[in-house]
């Protein structure tokens, strides 16, 4: 594995969810599965990240800041959707004010199921979009994706 | 010292201290998270980090921001270079301010209200710094009677005997340098910060990259003339320095959430008491003891 799979660091959005996934993918952060030793870092910041993690069923509110934190991110990049609300939009997708899965506003690599997601699955979920990474980093090598 | 080994040293800095540097801050990494009580990442992930940074498209917020962050690696570089060539402290002490200024203005030239504060912020972490590293150059004139580190190096006492105070000083602004304590300033690598990485929050991929490495030279810089008190005992020099870096992670783990308006206030309080007060008995006992 190359060096884009040893070094993932990921930005989290929250795109309404019910703070469900989000305290779970936090979880995987403290001692007890501390995603650091997979060189995982939880940054705040899109410019610096590889990984988009998205938890909850989009909304027509936020939308536009998946959208907009989304294209801040530079290539190699990957989608993680995070929880059965980010995945289909679960049992909110049929709200008036919801769009759906994350997938109905940007492209998602790999889905992640739960309600809420156990921090195992996430960590499996990040392990698959390494492969993902990989990939995409071999395509910008050749220019691909500039 | 000649001018072979004055280059030999140069290129050996050059080369070496990214390496070195970048094991420190592996090493780091790893003990912050045994004193957590978590398994950490690998030593060698830093190399990992930047490696993958160094593969990332290219994205700028503003193109100016490659030719800065380019010259703040460089200026950092070249300081390093002259420390360990043996030139002037002074020369030295100056080179290493400039280059943040550099880095200063690549975070400007963003242009995105993060970055700015950031920069404001780093401006602050300088002005700090700064005072200190002064004081440590006029120190070592005062005790060795010679700004140079070729000489510092030939005196046959350790300088620690006479500026204990200073060296104390220059250990707590090492928290500073280190881009630990203050988790709000500039680019501290906590997870969850007031600024999300401040002053390098808008660089990304290869100018991140510099970035990176240029701390990794700073921070052997730092440690360098630490061991510089102990010219005349490399190996207790050594030691010593091993022991403050230790301290500096336990403290980081102790006090995660100082702020800088704390940061300025005690660094300049030790500053002022512990370094200034050492220059200033230094001159009153007989000025320059050479
Ligand atoms: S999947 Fe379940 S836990 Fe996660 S955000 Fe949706 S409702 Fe909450």
């Amino acid at each position: 594995m190359s060096s884009a799979g040893k070094s993932p660091w990921l930005l989290h959005y929250n795109a309404s969810s019910c703070n469900g996934c989000d305290i779970e993918i936090l979880a995987a952060l403290t001692p007890l599965y501390d995603v650091e030793r997979f060189g995982i870092i939880n940054t705040g910041n899109p410019a610096h990240a590889d990984i988009f993690v998205v938890t909850g069923s989009v909304n027509e509110q936020n939308k536009e800041v998946l959208k907009n934190l989304y294209d801040q991110i530079p290539e190699p990049k990957v989608v993680l959707a995070v929880g059965i609300c980010a995945s289909s939009g679960g049992v909110f997708r049929d709200c008036y004010n919801v769009s759906g899965g994350v997938d109905t506003i940007i492209p998602v690599d790999v889905y992640v199921p739960g309600c809420s997601v156990r921090p195992e699955a996430l960590i499996e979920g990040v392990v698959k979009a390494l492969g993902v990474l990989e990939e995409k980093r071999a395509a910008v090598d050749n220019g691909g994706l500039r | 010292m000649n001018l072979v080994m004055a280059a030999a040293g140069a290129v050996l800095f050059l080369i070496l201290a990214p390496v070195i540097g970048g094991l420190i801050s592996g090493v780091d990494r790893v003990l912050t998270a045994r004193m957590q009580s978590r398994r950490g990442p690998p030593v060698l992930q830093p190399f990992y980090d930047i490696s993958k940074l160094w593969h990332k498209e290219r994205a700028f917020a503003n193109p100016v921001e490659m030719i800065l962050t380019s010259g703040y690696l460089v200026l950092i570089a070249l300081s390093g270079a002259i420390l360990f060539s043996g030139g002037d402290l002074l020369l030295v002490v100056f080179a290493l301010a400039l280059s943040h200024t550099f880095l200063i203005l690549a975070a400007y030239a963003a242009n995105a209200p993060y970055s700015t504060v950031g920069a404001e912020r780093e401006l602050i972490g300088v002005m700090v710094a700064e005072p200190i590293l002064i004081l440590l150059a006029a120190g070592f004139f005062m005790v060795t009677g010679s700004f140079f580190v070729s000489d510092i190096l030939a005196d046959t006492t350790s300088a620690i005997v006479y500026l204990p105070g200073v060296f104390l000083a220059l250990f707590a602004v090492l928290t500073l340098k280190l881009r630990k304590s203050p988790f709000d300033i500039a680019t501290s690598h906590h997870a969850h910060q007031e600024l999300v990485k401040g002053v390098t929050s808008s660089l990304s991929g290869r100018t991140l990259a510099k970035v990176e490495l240029a701390h990794w030279y700073e921070t052997i810089i730092i440690l360098a003339m630490m061991l510089l008190f102990f010219a005349a005992n490399p190996i207790l020099g050594i030691i010593v320095v091993i022991i403050c870096y230790f301290l500096e992670i336990l403290m980081d783990n102790l006090f995660p959430r100082v702020t800088w308006k704390m940061t300025v206030k005690s660094l300049w309080t030790i500053t002022l008491i512990l370094g200034a007060t050492n220059i200033a008995v230094l001159g009153i006992l007989g000025g320059v003891i050479v």
